[in-house]
């Protein structure tokens, strides 16, 4: 085994580059796992629906039923003054193949393998937060209590669950200094629209109808799309050489027509932004709201609340603070924290607890009474977002985790999240151009350029072979304003010998970046894929697969069968 | 605080080649009037595993699950049966803890998957394309309304009575924002879905849309095609929304009919109850329509070396290219329920949907006939898949609550959804699947007899 210049990894042989091999050195990552499409059929299936005397399942309720009938013959039993259905039965075959038990279970884990998780090791990415998901709130999350309960069931029956929403709830106003919490909003920008919203039903209320939102070019591209979404003219502001919003910028563009800012504190240049107070209170002046991006929060969790700085609406990315899994792209959720000024506008439903201690679920149906009985007014609310309460799975998960940190424990993550950040920082800015390091600390993100890179050396080269090192490469040109972006987020729960062999592997990605090393443009190389083709899958999009073309047919589905053969 | 693995030597270390003297040092930015002192006072501090597993056990506790009673809830969220190596799968850290898949060739797991899920949706709702997945299906529906609107640069979308009140109330909420007016009424306690009333509606105005639920709120199902072709005479696109996809294993397809876009919830494929979510959103639509549809997508290509591989692709419609002119704001996918339908799906296979299908089917008509002959009960539909409505003889909230001192959950009553309208006051819905056994019939045959009378 040899060491890489780095030292601490084994690298593989150089004989086998571009060749089969990984970083484990085994051959099977670098095989194609096949499409079930390809590898199961319509008759096979790994389920049983079992007609044994355990009969819990009987799947024949009344004489002369036969459940394996085919789909024609299921007709026969249709209730009486029925035929409606007769119409309506499948007659052609779907396309779904099946996999027995085992060979699902090896396709799925085969592909497994060739995915990078937070498992296997460091997510540097700037603003998606990557951390540890501790498994108790795996195992909570399927407690027969949370997992296997309807959304309808009557509220005598699911006041545990309620408790755990309104638990989490009153958490996230108590460390936001906020006033209520819109819980419902499935995703960061499904909290962002929520927050939109809010405020755009607060103005209609008083009858005030603003046309724009102001966002700073620094902002996530999700800001711009949710203004536009809720029927906003979207104007950008620009940031200062110093990667902060520009003030001056800012307040002069401030008028009766605004409705709202939209910015993002901690911001994408991973800087505080210190005249926060200020601006909040310029756009209150002219009768406007601030919307903050809470993608950020876990930089500043237990150590600043956006109330005090004169924030009205701000989503909470459960999984980027609290640590719910990412899954592969999902499912998120983003509870919105509401000022005062906003509260009583978020979208059903949304929990209370009265006086006598009992937790609320408040829907359409008792929402105005409610409202009345216990907040002194008509109800206010824009609406509903979503057909259920949000996200249950991810509250139960984000207040396990919640509660394992406690008041104490939050505050050390916040600071921990800078502390690895600013290492980083301080570590790389001998050799990586650092923009923004003459501003001051930065907070839970450093952020470089590709400044002094040889020529023809791209953030991208520096981004692919990150992968050649055991690692996930770090975000890349983001944000905007800086020139081939390299935005490194490390968080919290990676230990100082991590950052120390990341650190290690792009100090020596950057010398060979700055040196011309031509090899960089081959990576990666040790990674169950080279570089793809994704000029190739927009201009000729394959999006589901299809039979093998017969043979002499032209054009994508030709080439798909002849590579994806069994 | 054992998710924090730096030690306090680490820390001072590091300090000093930052070169501060202490952490606070490093939120300077921070005016000091809005920097936070102590923990937050009212907060409890940290707790152990076991001290938390323990409370929020007994918040658990405290909720009545759904597979320890009888059990009939439906109405957009159903209970089956998930095998167990779904969720061992799901579980796998490879996939559990993975990130957007921005890096597809560290990836290409999660990206195989996508694309596998997009093409069972597709063949599943008899459509050419599927995305990666939505929130939930009443989202889906929405973005659905939206896209119609953009291809057909119409503002009014026609609601048919049977879809889901919430998943209307989302769509007006939206509505009221973006400018789309939304035609919707409340159904009819009957058999007659009032195609005939829809069709004569679609013909009198210009709608970008028209949106049926297949089956209905109410369990019913009608031929698609005579309202598809009415919508296309108009010009205007049919969605269909389908909140309980097994349905699908016995029933003709709704772009088999003619839908332009089929939408819906994917939850009873692989996803738990989990009171209300995360759920999954399936979208699917005709090819010429792609670079319209919201949310992401998985492509196939070839790498560097030619091998096949899978990548997101026609991301020149999303909000991180296109910010303010995005098709959508929607940023994410639900992933790992994607991947859990996606397993429990390739478990099934063809022969298994047919045959879950068919259970469901021959279970609920059973249900169905031996509610039914309870004295003053009446089934009121024709058809039905595995839900059907009961008209009960005073009002359906009561009896449900009757039930659950029981211990029956007995379905649901429409007087929830449908608060305001004192005609459908009487109305349960009531859903049979395969977890029902014959015992559990029996003591909702039981329990319903007693209530009502």
């Amino acid at each position: 085994m040899t060491l890489n210049p780095s030292g601490w990894r084994p690298a593989a042989p150089a004989d086998v580059a571009g060749e089969a091999a990984t970083v484990t050195g085994n051959r099977a990552l670098m095989l194609e796992e096949p499409l079930i499409f390809e590898i199961g059929d319509e008759d096979t299936t790994g389920v049983d629906f079992c007609l044994s005397p355990l009969g819990e399942m009987s799947a024949q309720p009344t004489e002369g039923v036969d459940a394996t009938d085919t789909p024609s013959g299921a007709s026969r039993h249709l209730p009486q003054g029925g035929g409606a259905l007769d119409g309506l039965l499948r007659t052609s075959p779907i396309g779904l193949p099946g996999l027995s038990e085992p060979q699902t279970v090896r396709h799925y884990t085969r592909l497994s393998r060739q995915n990078y998780a937070i498992d296997l090791g460091l997510f540097p990415l700037g603003s998606c937060t990557m951390k540890h998901n501790p498994r108790l709130n795996e195992k909570v999350a399927r407690m027969a209590g949370f997992a296997d309960v309807h959304p309808l069931q009557p509220r005598e029956t699911v006041q545990g669950a309620l408790e755990v929403i309104n638990e989490l709830a009153l958490w996230l106003i108590d460390l936001t200094g906020m006033h209520g919490v819109a819980m419902s909003p499935k995703a960061g920008a499904h909290g962002e629209l929520c927050g939109i919203l809010c405020i755009r039903a607060a103005l209609e209320a008083r009858g005030d109808a603003r046309s724009v939102v102001l966002v700073p070019e620094s902002a996530h591209g999700t800001n711009p799309a949710t203004a536009a979404f809720a029927g906003y003219k979207v104007e950008n502001i620009p940031a200062t050489r110093e990667g902060r919003v520009d003030l001056a910028a800012l307040t002069a563009r401030l008028g009766p027509d605004v409705a709202a800012v939209m910015i993002t504190n901690p911001n994408t240049c991973g800087l505080f932004e210190p005249e926060m107070k200020a601006i909040s209170d310029a756009v209150h002046a002219v009768g406007g709201f601030v919307y903050c991006d809470g993608a950020n929060f876990n930089a500043i969790v237990g150590k600043v609340r956006p109330g005090d700085l004169g924030i009205d609406a701000m989503h909470i990315n459960l999984h980027k603070t609290f640590s719910t899994p990412h899954g592969g792209g999902g499912p998120g959720s983003g509870p919105v924290v509401l000022s005062e000024a906003l509260s009583a506008f978020a979208p059903l439903p949304y929990t209370a607890r009265t006086a006598d201690g009992v937790v609320h679920l408040i829907e359409e149906e008792q929402a105005d009474r409610f409202a009345r009985e216990h907040f002194g007014g008509p109800l206010q609310s824009f609406g509903r977002m979503t057909a259920f309460h949000g996200q249950m799975g991810m509250f139960t998960r984000a207040l396990t985790y919640i509660l394992s940190h406690g008041a104490d424990g939050l505050k050390q993550v916040a600071e921990d999240a800078v502390l690895n950040a600013n290492y980083v920082l301080r570590s790389l800015e001998d050799l990586l151009d650092a923009p923004f390091a003459f501003s001051g600390p930065c907070m839970h993100e450093a952020i470089f350029s590709d400044k002094g890179f040889a020529e023809g050396f791209s953030t991208l080269d520096v981004a692919k072979a990150l992968i050649d090192e055991g690692f996930h490469p770090m975000t890349m040109y983001f944000p905007l304003v800086v020139h081939g972006a390299m935005l490194v987020e490390p968080t919290e729960t990676e230990s100082k010998a991590n950052l120390d062999q990341f650190i290690a592997a792009l100090r020596s990605i950057a010398e060979r970046a700055r040196a011309g090393d031509e090899g960089l443009k081959a990576a990666p190389v040790h990674a169950p894929r080279r570089r793809l083709d994704e000029t190739l899958a927009a201009r000729k999009p394959v999006l589901a697969y299809a039979n093998p073309v017969p043979e002499g047919a032209e054009g994508a589905g030709a080439e798909t069968a002849a590579v994806g053969g069994r | 605080m054992r998710y924090l693995p730096l030690s306090d030597a680490d820390r001072s270390e590091m300090l000093s080649v930052i070169g501060a003297s202490s952490v606070d040092e490093l939120f300077r930015d921070v005016p000091a009037e809005a920097r936070l002192t102590g923990p937050i006072e009212g907060l409890p501090l940290h707790a152990s595993e076991m001290a938390v597993e323990r409370h929020m056990g007994a918040l658990s506790r405290k909720n009545v699950a759904a597979g320890d009673v009888p059990f009939f809830l439906g109405c957009g969220a159903y209970k089956h049966h998930i095998p167990a190596s779904v969720d061992h799968i799901i579980q796998r850290g490879e996939f559990l803890t993975a990130y957007t898949p921005y890096q597809p060739e560290i990836a290409q797991g999660t990206l195989q998957v996508l694309f596998e899920f997009q093409t069972q949706v597709a063949r599943l709702y008899g459509c050419e394309v599927a995305n990666a997945s939505m929130y939930d299906g009443s989202t889906a529906m929405w973005e659905a309304i939206g896209m119609a609107g953009r291809i057909t640069r119409r503002k009014l979308a026609i609601i048919h009575e049977g879809v889901h009140p919430h998943y209307v109330a989302v769509a007006r909420t939206m509505a009221r924002f973006t400018g789309d007016s939304i035609a919707d009424r409340a159904p009819a306690l009957s058999a007659d879905m009032g195609v005939e009333a829809l069709i004569e509606e679609i013909a009198a105005n210009e709608p970008s849309c028209v949106v049926v639920q297949y089956p209905d709120i109410l369990g019913r199902v009608a031929d698609l095609r005579p309202i598809a072709d009415a919508c296309h005479a108009k010009g205007a696109l049919l969605i269909a929304v389908v909140t309980e996809p097994v349905a699908l294993g016995l029933l003709k397809a709704p772009g088999e009919m003619g839908a332009d876009i089929v939408v819906g919830e994917g939850q009873s494929i692989g996803v738990g109850l989990q009171f209300g979510g995360p759920y999954v959103g399936l979208f699917a639509t005709r090819e010429k329509y792609v670079r319209q549809m919201p949310g992401r997508l998985a492509g196939e290509t070839v790498d560097a070396a030619g091998k096949r591989g899978f990548v997101l692709t026609l991301s020149t419609r999303e909000q991180h290219i296109r910010r303010e002119k995005a098709t959508s704001n929607i940023c994410t996918n639900s992933g790992l329920c994607a991947l859990a339908f996606s397993v429990h799906m390739t478990l099934l296979g063809e022969k298994g949907l047919r045959t879950l299908a068919e259970i469901n089917h021959a279970r609920a008509v059973e249900a169905a006939r031996r509610l039914a002959a309870i004295p003053g009960v009446e089934l009121v539909n024709d058809a039905f898949f595995n839900e059907f409505t009961l008209k009960l003889p005073g009002e359906a909230r009561p009896a449900v609550h009757a039930m659950v001192e029981k211990n029956v959950l007995g379905g649901v009553s429409l007087g929830r959804l449908y608060p305001d309208e004192p005609g459908l006051a009487n109305g349960l819905v009531v859903a049979v699947t395969e977890v029902v056994s014959d015992a559990d019939v029996d003591a909702l045959e039981a329990a319903l007899r007693e209530v009502v009378s």
